[in-house]
């Protein structure tokens, strides 16, 4: 144990002081080069550590992963398309996309939805901050302990049992349920008591965003238009939901990301059982489970796919915002 | 004429008052019921965490907030004293902070480069950076697991604290370099034709400078890396279960024991503690970082 430590603090103390000690020693290493070079090597030797970690932990594996998903389980040799072939033929592997998709549309629409409804609530009471923080909160606590937090609303008792989970006892007034809630695969019920959860911990991110949006909107663009005789609605549909939509775009793309990434709410509320499972888990499941590297590569190739529209549709909007600058 | 307006200016604010108030208690009921909303679920597993377990058992959490009061620290002490929870409390400890200080000045250095050094291609290699802001880290495993595996450190902190550095890099660079190239560039080329060295610049104007999104970064680094489930999953659980952090440990209580043990609320407000006092205490940064991060400031 103080093993541990002692490793902890070493890393903590001396990492820093090793790289302070490159940075430092570059600008001496840079006095054996003629004046005209140092302009020229400088900036490389900055970024040497950050390129370094990002081509062997990003980009390398990234690489590495797309050659693996045409290899066989223990990437000794090629099999062309046959991973693909069992992802696209596999009932689960078809049930999980569907999963994402589902988590896709409606992640997306919920935190968009409910932080722009939340933003602009929020925005005309006094208690602004204390009611932010409240729907905020979730977003600071790991996923596992909202899944824990999540089980207990979920909780479900037999019929006639008393009725601990706090969903169910709130229906259980008016005489409904109780429901299963994880476990209802009609209509994808427990993926949706799934994405519920993952709502609940990203409004509050969506809400944060849109608010710093509306509060940069010109207070007198909107009293202009009130002294024209325009309602809230009229205000809110013809000027600040039009500023708003680039906003709404920044949220809803990292939303997609996140429905696609989705693993830690699938993995421990329901291990991906009944029909909840997700391309994420699935992954897990063929590398670990299963121990089929070129199978489990294939589904985040799949995965990696679905996912470079919007790293394109970002670099597009990062290079119209550079433009601007 | 000033006496016949007065009357007219007088009635305008008194209906609009009137249409505010009305619209206000509406607005304050549905504002009030979403922060209820919101906050119910968290309360109600603190609630239970305090219950003997056979009263958690048997009835809903929200009967504990009338008499007769029965709380009782029960499951803290058995979460602390008989199984790992503080052992793993500790583990994310060690992995968090190593994990959020290496990358932080790491992207300082990339950043500042970026931000003040011209040199060919960096604006295609910045573009790379924003690219791989959103790559899938499950795109990632296979590869680095085996390289671990060769290098010998699968299962140790110093393999997920390099895996952390690597994936959180694209952010933190991301993050610092639009912070660090708004700061006015009258400061650097003084400095420069002061004669001061670039690292002189760096340390002393640019580091100081840049604080408010130094602390936005750490804070999210470090709750990122803290909440992590997946990257302590794949590179330490299959092979030193003796390092795992919090969230794996409280994954694999709720799988062994199908969400049904008692001290599992314990164990995850354990988990939550430190995130909730970095959140209140350092919310704004949060709330800064989250913003600066996604719509440029």
């Amino acid at each position: 144990m103080e093993e541990r430590i002692i490793t902890a603090i070493v890393a903590v103390v001396g990492v820093p002081l090793v790289l302070v000690a490159y940075i430092w020693g570059t600008e001496q290493l840079l006095r054996v080069f003629p004046d005209g070079a140092k302009p020229r090597l400088r900036p490389w030797l900055w970024m040497l550590p950050a390129l370094g970690f990002l081509g062997l932990f990003l980009v390398y594996p990234m690489i590495g992963t797309i050659i693996a998903s045409f290899q066989n389980t223990l990437g000794t040799a090629w099999v062309g398309l046959e991973n693909f072939a069992w992802f696209f033929g596999s009932p689960d592997a078809l049930s999980a996309l569907k999963n994402n998709v589902l988590w896709l549309i409606f992640l997306t629409l919920f935190v968009v939805g409910f932080g722009l409804i939340v933003a602009i609530l929020v925005d005309r009471v006094r208690y602004e901050t204390a009611a932010k923080s409240v729907i905020f909160l979730p977003l600071a606590i790991s996923m596992v302990a909202a899944s824990v937090i999540w089980l207990y609303m979920y909780q479900y008792k037999p019929p006639g049992a008393v009725q601990t989970g706090t969903l169910n006892a709130v229906i259980g007034v008016s005489g409904a349920g109780p429901i299963p809630w994880l476990q209802v695969q009609d209509f994808s019920l427990n993926t949706f008591a799934l994405i519920i959860v993952m709502t609940w911990m990203w409004t509050g991110f969506g809400m944060v965003i849109i608010s710093a949006a509306l509060k940069g909107i010109n207070p007198e663009l909107l009293e202009a238009a009130r002294v024209d005789g325009a309602n809230e609605w009229q205000v809110f549909r013809g000027i600040v939901f039009p500023l708003l939509v680039p906003t709404l775009v920044v949220v809803g793309t990292t939303m997609i990301i996140t429905a696609l990434k989705a693993f830690d709410i699938v993995y421990a509320m329901t291990g991906g059982n009944l029909e909840t499972d997700v391309i994420a888990n699935l992954m897990y499941k063929q590398m670990f489970r299963v121990g089929d590297f070129g199978r489990a590569s294939a589904v985040a190739v799949v995965l990696l796919v679905a996912i470079v529209p919007i790293m394109f549709f970002n670099i597009g909007r990062f290079r119209a915002q550079e433009a601007v600058r | 004429m000033t006496a016949a307006a007065t009357p007219i200016s007088d009635v305008r604010p008194r209906v609009s008052r009137f249409r505010r108030l009305r619209g206000g208690v509406g607005l304050h009921a549905v504002v009030i019921v979403l922060m209820v909303i919101w906050a119910v679920p968290t309360v109600g597993l603190l609630v239970n965490s305090f219950r003997p377990a056979a009263d958690a058992f048997g009835t809903g959490w929200w009967t504990a907030l009338f008499p007769p009061y029965q709380f009782s620290f029960e499951n803290y002490e058995h979460v602390l004293g008989q199984s790992n929870i503080a052992t793993n409390f500790l583990n994310s400890l060690i992995i968090s902070i190593p994990a959020t200080v290496i990358p932080i000045f790491v992207a300082a250095f990339a950043a500042y480069a970026f931000s003040w050094m011209e040199f060919p291609g960096r604006n295609v290699l910045f573009v790379v950076v924003v690219g791989l802001l959103v790559v899938p880290l499950q795109a990632t495993l296979i590869p680095i697991l085996k390289l671990f595996a060769g290098w010998g450190i699968a299962g140790t902190f110093l393999a997920v604290w390099l895996a952390h550095t690597g994936y959180g890099l694209p952010f933190a660079v991301y993050l610092l370099r639009n912070f660090m190239g708004s700061l006015p560039r009258e400061v650097f080329e003084s400095a420069a034709i002061d004669g001061a060295s670039p690292v002189t610049s760096f340390f002393r104007l640019a580091i100081p400078m840049s604080v408010p999104a130094l602390a936005a970064l750490a804070i999210f680094q470090f709750l990122f890396v803290w909440n992590d489930l997946l990257v302590a999953l794949i590179y330490i659980s299959a092979v030193n279960p003796d390092n795992l952090p919090l969230t794996v440990s409280i994954a694999g209580l709720i799988t062994s024991t199908g969400g049904g043990s008692e001290f599992l609320g314990a164990a995850a407000f354990l988990s939550m503690l430190l995130p909730l006092v970095v959140f209140f205490a350092l919310q704004r940064y949060f709330v800064r970082g989250i913003v600066g991060g996604s719509v440029k400031g």
